[in-house]
């Protein structure tokens, strides 16, 4: 058996008494009692998680810019404000998706990135080895803790909390960051509701998560984060698209930017070939509003072919099962069929899109 | 550790069976098996007047997580379903022993409870497949 890697807040989690389990080779919690709970308590008040396992890279040199505007598949050239936010895939010279990453300018030329935990050794080998070519240094930061507060009390209760040169990150916009020499203060999360990531030093996140717990926020475990992130719309990587994958059949067509044509990045020709031909594949929405769960595999029924579904749950918010599923690309019938353990029942196509700062963003059933 | 209370009779499956007074048997699932699955939100019990066999699937759990598979301990008439779980599936994971109990079984053999295991055999056999 291997060793499982640990965040700092490990021992947080014990005390809290954490189902424990193997993530991405990191021994995280699941849930801290019942994951419905965990869920409704971010959609109503306040939650945390440790995402200390995510990996934060700073890219910094003459070339950052060039460089993250030749990794990237959105354009960094974007961010005009600094501390703005880009959302971006980091594809490979087929255009399959290597990862999905958030990029904040720094200022000047610097930029930190975050990564997924599972992909995060083989996304900073592959962004080195494409740094060799430019003036620019990419430095993984393994020492800082991540939490990611979110709610609609997240901000109210954090920001007390946060070092007070840092207290104006209650003014920041989605998708921007502040920061000091220690902390790193971003308006972002995976959850569709408002909130914050903080990054800091590991040795100051047992007190930060201490004092959450006595403002009120309570610790979540990966299991509703999951079943948040998949309500918001929000993809995960290795489950909705992997670097099989073209980014247009998993709804990531809106994160490509290909105004500029001057721009070549990785994976920019086959992906235009594609547009061209026409995907074959699209990724919608589903809700069930029957009684089963939709779950990753389940089969769904369409006239053109099967489709499948990449990521499914029973939503705690909507009280029904909802879905992301990648389905033939001409099929644009509102009612397909899901084959559940064998039995074939009626899911509507929606924008997957489920729920937003506590809204509901589907029609659900009358009861 | 979770409890299996000693009145009780046991399946491999992590159903568990109490005898009622008139003859009849109660089924469930044991809070080991309520902690496995998490957060129940459906729960497709077998209908009142069916009749199930031992040892085959006759009910399905779903969590958060997974759909399971319910095996009847014991053949016989299904005589009566926890109506209170279509809305409340959560009364499994409150209280599996009491309150969410899923199906009342009049059994055609009661000889086969014989085959079931005791509360001490049960602890044994989880701690076994952990």
């Amino acid at each position: 058996m291997t060793t499982l890697k640990t965040t700092p807040l490990h021992a947080a989690h014990q005390r809290a008494g954490a189902k424990l389990v193997d993530f991405a080779g990191w021994e995280m919690p699941l849930h801290y009692g019942s994951q419905m709970e965990e869920h409704k308590r971010v959609r109503e008040s306040a939650g945390m998680f440790d995402v200390s396992h995510m990996q934060v890279v700073d890219i910094h040199g003459p070339q950052a810019q060039a460089l993250l505007r030749y990794l990237l598949a959105n354009d960094v050239a974007k961010l005009k404000t600094e501390g703005r936010a880009l959302y971006s895939c980091m594809l490979n010279e087929a255009g399959g998706v290597i990862d999905d990453l958030i990029v904040y300018w720094t200022g000047g030329d610097t930029y930190r990135a975050v990564v997924n935990a599972a992909t995060a050794e083989g996304d900073i080998a592959h962004m080195q080895a494409v740094a060799k070519d430019f003036d620019v240094n990419v430095e993984p930061r393994p020492e800082f803790a991540l939490i990611a507060i979110q709610g609609p009390q997240a901000v109210e209760k954090t920001l007390p909390l946060l070092p007070a040169d840092l207290r104006n990150a209650g003014d920041l916009k989605p998708f921007s960051a502040v920061w000091n020499d220690k902390w790193f203060v971003a308006r972002t999360g995976y959850t569709g509701e408002d909130g914050f990531e903080v990054m800091l030093p590991a040795e100051e996140a047992d007190g930060l998560w201490e004092q959450l717990k006595d403002a009120g926020v309570h610790p979540i475990g990966l299991g509703a984060r999951d079943t948040l992130r998949l309500e918001a719309g929000m993809n995960l990587y290795g489950t909705d698209m992997d670097d099989q994958t073209n980014p247009l059949t998993a709804n990531l067509g809106w994160t490509i930017a290909l105004k500029d044509a001057e721009r070549d990045f990785i994976g920019r020709a086959p992906i235009e070939q594609s547009k061209a031909e026409g995907v074959k594949e699209r990724m919608v929405g589903l809700v069930l509003d029957g009684r089963g769960v939709l779950r990753g595999g389940t089969r769904i029924e369409t006239e053109a072919g099967d489709g499948v579904v990449t990521s499914g749950s029973f939503a705690p918010s909507l009280g029904v099962s909802v879905a992301f599923a990648r389905i033939p690309a001409g099929v644009e019938a509102e009612q397909l069929h899901a084959d559940i353990r064998g039995r074939k029942l009626p899911v509507r196509v929606v924008k997957p899109v489920f729920v937003r700062n506590g809204e509901p963003q589907i029609d659900l059933p009358k009861n | 550790m979770s409890e299996a209370p000693k009145d009780l009779k046991y399946t491999k499956s992590h159903e568990w069976v109490r005898s009622e007074a008139d003859g009849s048997v109660t089924v469930g699932i044991t809070d080991h098996a309520q902690e496995l699955l998490g957060d129940l939100v459906f729960v497709e019990a077998p209908e009142a007047g069916s009749t199930i066999e031992a040892g085959t699937a006759c009910a399905t759990v779903e969590s958060v997580k997974a759909a399971s598979d319910i095996y009847a301990p014991i053949s016989g008439e299904v005589t009566a379903v926890n109506e209170d779980l279509a809305d409340s599936p959560e009364k499994v994971n409150e209280s599996p022993f009491e309150d969410g109990w899923l199906f009342k079984v009049e059994p055609s053999d009661a000889g086969q409870l014989d085959a079931l295991m005791d509360a001490d055999a049960y602890a044994a056999h989880v701690e076994a497949e952990s």
